[in-house]
């Protein structure tokens, strides 16, 4: 690729991101409404397809507050980390065949990297705002977020078993006669599980339970500080769903008739769709019952998936 | 200069810098979060020396879990005072002393060794990729690897077992 076409890439990435990242305010509302036997946003355009500006305008003119009492290095810093995170980790994925904004060999570990140094926004959030609730928020949030790392990492480890690289271009090329989540079911479900608890989307919101804390980690924030997180959100969404397409769905392979990038884009679409659907459709199960579930049931499982995955691998390769 | 000197002698700066505001922060939160910032530049280093593996290992070990804790930690013993630790006389002049004591030393173990080029040598080596690594670790370092294993397990069976008390 010529630095001409790779500075292109970067920036179509970036800005079709961003842009996901806002529209999903829209499809989520929109979406949710549907589920609930309601009507939504419906009054800003065709659709109320303009709440998106509506929402971004005001979030940009709010009242950008620190709190006096906040450590405000830490405060500002906070926000920034989640959106940065998340975004570097796209780097990685390959959109199609040539869209690729860097294709690093070790490709599925820096995302894990990513995903671990975003547990800082919420632990650093939570304790800048000097808030009682939002110490809570942020102590749920890291010890939820270590222990569903652990799950994730190892629920990968049999992909990168049956495809020998932890490069994506390479495990999406391996899918080419079996997409993934036919061999790796219990790796698919625990990596989902795993990513709705590490971008902490309901049901498991447990660091930020409005019923519970207010607000938790983010309680104090106001403005696009909140907006960071709020992006930082959606983008996690999407990226938990690219992921998942690119690791056990094939990624941009599908049937010749549409272009690969095409399908990537539905597939990811889909999986935003289920993160949605599971915020509309399940309850928010207590502080304990969340780690219990992870340490109990998701732990055992992965390693038992991992050790039998390993076991096959080795036979079939033997004989 | 080229680019790979500029970025190790970056690299080099920033690592010893937020070492040295990991000694001199007051607060304890601080140190942590300059700790971090050295072991990204770290791993910048691991990367440079075609150690992708290492690097990207260290940031996720050290940087994403094992901080993460520490931070854990020390939010809920310091909660919101700026804690200052007041040491006496005594202890300071301990520490005055055994720091002085390692200085020696370290001077006198560097001071004969000779500086083979200046800067990183880029790309050099494979030893830390990941297919390397994994021989290396299960041919050649079997027995070492394993018992370090065992002394893990053993570790987190320990940390169990006191919690359960």
């Amino acid at each position: 690729m010529s630095t001409a076409q790779h500075i292109w890439t970067v920036i179509g990435v970036l800005f079709v991101l961003l842009n996901i990242a806002a529209g999903l305010i829209w499809v989520e509302r929109r979406l949710l409404a549907l589920w609930q036997d309601r009507l939504g946003p419906n009054r800003a355009g065709p659709l109320g397809l303009l709440i998106v500006l509506a929402d971004t305008l005001k979030l940009f003119f709010k009242e950008d507050w620190i709190p006096p009492f906040a450590s405000k290095a830490i405060f500002v810093v906070a926000p920034a980390i989640v959106a940065g995170t998340v975004l570097i980790s796209f780097v990685i994925i390959p959109f199609a065949p040539n869209i690729v904004v860097a294709d690093l060999n070790i490709g599925l570990l820096f995302f894990l990297a990513m995903s671990s140094i975003g547990v800082y926004s919420i632990v650093l959030g939570g304790w800048a705002s000097n808030n009682k609730y939002s110490l809570l928020g942020a102590l749920r949030g890291a010890s939820q977020m270590i222990a569903y790392e652990v799950f994730m990492g190892l629920s990968l480890m049999g992909v990168v078993m049956l495809s020998g690289s932890f490069n994506l271009g390479a495990i999406v090329e391996a899918q080419r006669d079996l997409w993934f989540v036919v061999t790796q079911p219990v790796g698919f479900l625990v990596f989902f599980i795993a990513g709705v608890a590490e971008t902490h989307r309901l049901p498991f919101d447990i660091p930020e339970a409005e019923s519970e804390l207010i607000a938790g980690f983010h309680a104090e924030y106001s403005g696009m500080k909140f907006g960071m997180f709020f992006i930082g959100e959606y983008l996690g969404i999407t990226l938990i769903s690219a992921m998942t397409v690119t690791l056990f769905f094939g990624g941009w392979l599908g049937p010749s008739f549409l272009p690969p990038l095409v399908w990537f884009i539905l597939k990811t679409f889909f999986f935003i769709g289920v993160f949605i659907l599971l915020r509309a459709s399940l309850p928010r199960p207590r502080y304990d019952q969340l780690i219990e579930y992870g340490w109990k049931v998701l732990l055992p499982l992965v390693l038992a998936n991992l050790m039998i995955t390993g076991a096959v691998a080795l036979y079939l390769k033997d004989s | 200069m080229n680019v790979s000197d500029i970025l190790f002698y970056f690299l080099s700066a920033l690592a010893i810098g937020s070492a040295i505001l990991v000694v001199i922060s007051r607060s304890p939160i601080y140190s942590v979060l300059w700790l971090i910032v050295t072991f990204f530049a770290i791993s910048g280093h691991y990367i440079m020396m075609n150690a992708q593996f290492l690097g990207i290992v260290n940031l996720i070990v050290y940087a994403g879990a094992i901080m993460v804790l520490f931070l854990f930690v020390i939010m809920l013993i310091n909660l919101n005072t700026d804690a200052k630790p007041q040491k006496g006389k005594w202890l300071r002049l301990a520490g005055t002393v055994a720091g002085g004591c390692l200085l020696l030393v370290l001077v006198a173990a560097l001071k004969n060794t000779e500086v083979k080029g200046m800067g990183v040598q880029v790309g050099t080596g494979d030893i830390g990729l990941i297919n390397q690594l994994g021989k290396a670790l299960f041919t050649e370092y079997v027995v070492p690897f394993e018992i370090s294993s065992i002394l893990f397990l053993s570790a987190m069976v320990g940390a169990v077992v006191i919690g359960k008390k």
